[in-house]
């Protein structure tokens, strides 16, 4: 099975990305990690506003069978979240990258710790083969 | 992990695997949604060879059953098969059973993988002073349903058993594809259908005779996740969920399999106090009416906060397109209609408390 790990953005072992511009970023799920939790059904946001520090719980995106936290691969304030997924909380299924975005960030410090796209890859290369 | 004879299928069609009561088993193949509306609407071939069988036999084994069993089989005549429990001596619940009658003093009872070491125990242990004899012929053979309206007609070329003339329920001794061996009318999705018992030697072949002659009609595989929603819906139990080892038949919703008047039978005077006293809990089922999914251990309480019980399991129901629940609560603390909250995540999500079940299931009768 193939993944897409595009090349313009960065990732974290538990297959959350983000893309950076600046002092925001955009975060969301992996296609590994949308293809691990089968049909996505309901996802749940936090409020514009709240804060996060790195690797904190700030989402839920929920399959027939099971709810997963999402994890922020970053530090900072939530300046907007993606509504559109409320009512079509597939889209993180069809699209991940693009329209399946959850939310965005204002940077509170410089982020770190952050995985490449090839590191990343091997990482979903090694969980795959479990 | 234990494999079944078909793990090579199932990674062969791309399955995600997952671990189940100590077996590697398949939990989707092209999705859980799919595979549980190609069940509704068509039918789905599950590989179910990891659930456990014994054999019963021998001059006392109507008996032994009788004892072991809450519900009666005096009835259950050669070619039948009816559901059971197994319960302890203060009502709680060993585990779900299917009791298939194969012949004069022959029977075969089908248990859950999760239970199955325990169940052998609770059998073996159970049968001294009874003239029977048990054989766990779990490894032996391989089990396959085949569930949905298409079931009968994708069946039906491959077994000389007469479909047609099989009730609900029934049993009969027959060659499917190359393989010679059982095939029931039972399953566990609320649809009518069939379980299949073959050598396990034989299974792969015959799984994929099955999944060729049905492709056309729209057969799909079907994982757990599927088979969990499919279970879910018409309101069959899951061990784990609404049955467990301290849950009792009456709070289930499952006196209906206890037969009080059959005898004694183990756990009998338990079960006779609580059907007088009337159970404490009582399953309800739930209709979210806010924003969530009510997922198995959740609390459950009154719009004033007052806690009542906690969620058995909950999904999107995706034949009913709503998010359901079933949940454990104080007898008596709500009516159908009522209003309750659900603490998903800590957070009070409105529930509406309606009728069970949730599907109505369509066998053959």
């Amino acid at each position: 099975m193939d993944y897409q790990t595009p090349q313009d953005r960065q990732y974290t072992k538990s297959h959350e990305w983000v893309k950076i511009d600046g002092s925001t970023a955009t975060v969301g799920i992996s296609d590994y990690a949308q293809h691990a939790l089968g049909d996505i059904v309901f996802v749940e946001l936090p409020d514009v506003g709240a804060s996060f520090g790195v690797g904190d719980a700030f989402g839920v995106v929920e399959s027939v069978k099971a709810a997963s936290d999402v994890y922020l691969p970053v530090s900072g304030e939530i300046i907007e979240i993606n509504e559109a997924l409320l009512d079509a909380p597939e889209t993180v299924n069809s699209d991940p990258y693009g329209a399946g975005w959850l939310a965005k960030v204002q940077l509170s410090a410089d982020a770190s710790d952050l995985l490449d796209p090839a590191t990343y890859a091997q990482h979903v290369a090694e969980e795959a083969s479990k | 992990m234990k494999q079944t004879p078909l793990n090579a299928r199932h990674r062969a069609l791309g399955a995600k695997m997952v671990e189940f009561g100590g077996w590697d088993m398949p939990v989707q193949y092209r999705g859980i949604i799919e595979e549980h509306q190609a069940t509704r609407n068509a039918a789905g071939l599950f590989d179910i060879s990891h659930m456990a069988r014994f054999w019963v036999t021998g001059p006392q084994s109507e008996a032994f059953i009788q004892h072991i069993n809450t519900f009666d089989v005096r009835n259950t005549a050669v070619g039948q098969s009816d559901y059971g429990l197994m319960c302890y001596e203060d009502g709680g619940i060993v585990d779900d059973i299917f009791v298939y009658h194969l012949a004069d003093n022959e029977w075969m009872i089908v248990a859950n993988a999760s239970n199955a070491a325990k169940d052998w125990d609770w059998l073996t242990q159970h049968s001294s002073g009874f003239d029977v004899q048990l054989t766990d012929r779990s490894a032996e053979l391989a089990m396959i349903a085949l569930q949905g309206p298409s079931a009968e007609h994708i069946l039906d070329p491959l077994t000389s058993a007469d479909l047609t003339a099989l009730p609900f329920h029934g049993i009969t001794a027959s060659s499917i594809g190359t393989a010679q061996g059982y095939v029931s009318r039972t399953g566990y999705t609320g649809e009518d259908g069939f379980e299949i018992f073959i050598p396990a030697d034989q299974a792969a072949p015959v799984w994929d005779a099955l999944l060729d002659a049905g492709s056309a009609a729209g057969l799909q595989p079907v994982g757990l996740g599927a088979r969990d929603s499919l279970r879910f819906e018409p309101g069959l139990p899951l061990y784990g969920h609404e049955i467990e080892r301290d849950i009792n038949p009456y709070e289930a919703k499952l006196g209906w399999v206890v037969k009080l008047d059959k005898g004694d039978f183990i756990g009998s005077d338990a079960l006779r106090m609580i059907k007088e006293h009337g159970p404490a809990r009582r399953l309800i089922g739930l209709q979210m009416v806010g924003r969530g999914i009510a997922r198995q251990g959740m609390p459950v309480q009154t719009t004033d906060g007052q806690e009542i019980g906690s969620v058995t399991t909950g999904m999107p129901a995706p034949t009913l397109g709503q998010n359901l629940a079933y949940a454990l609560v104080a007898s008596g603390s709500v009516k159908v209609g009522a209003e309750v909250d659900v603490l998903v995540r800590g957070k009070p999500v409105r529930a509406t408390v309606v009728k069970t079940p949730f599907y109505k299931s369509r066998y053959k009768k």
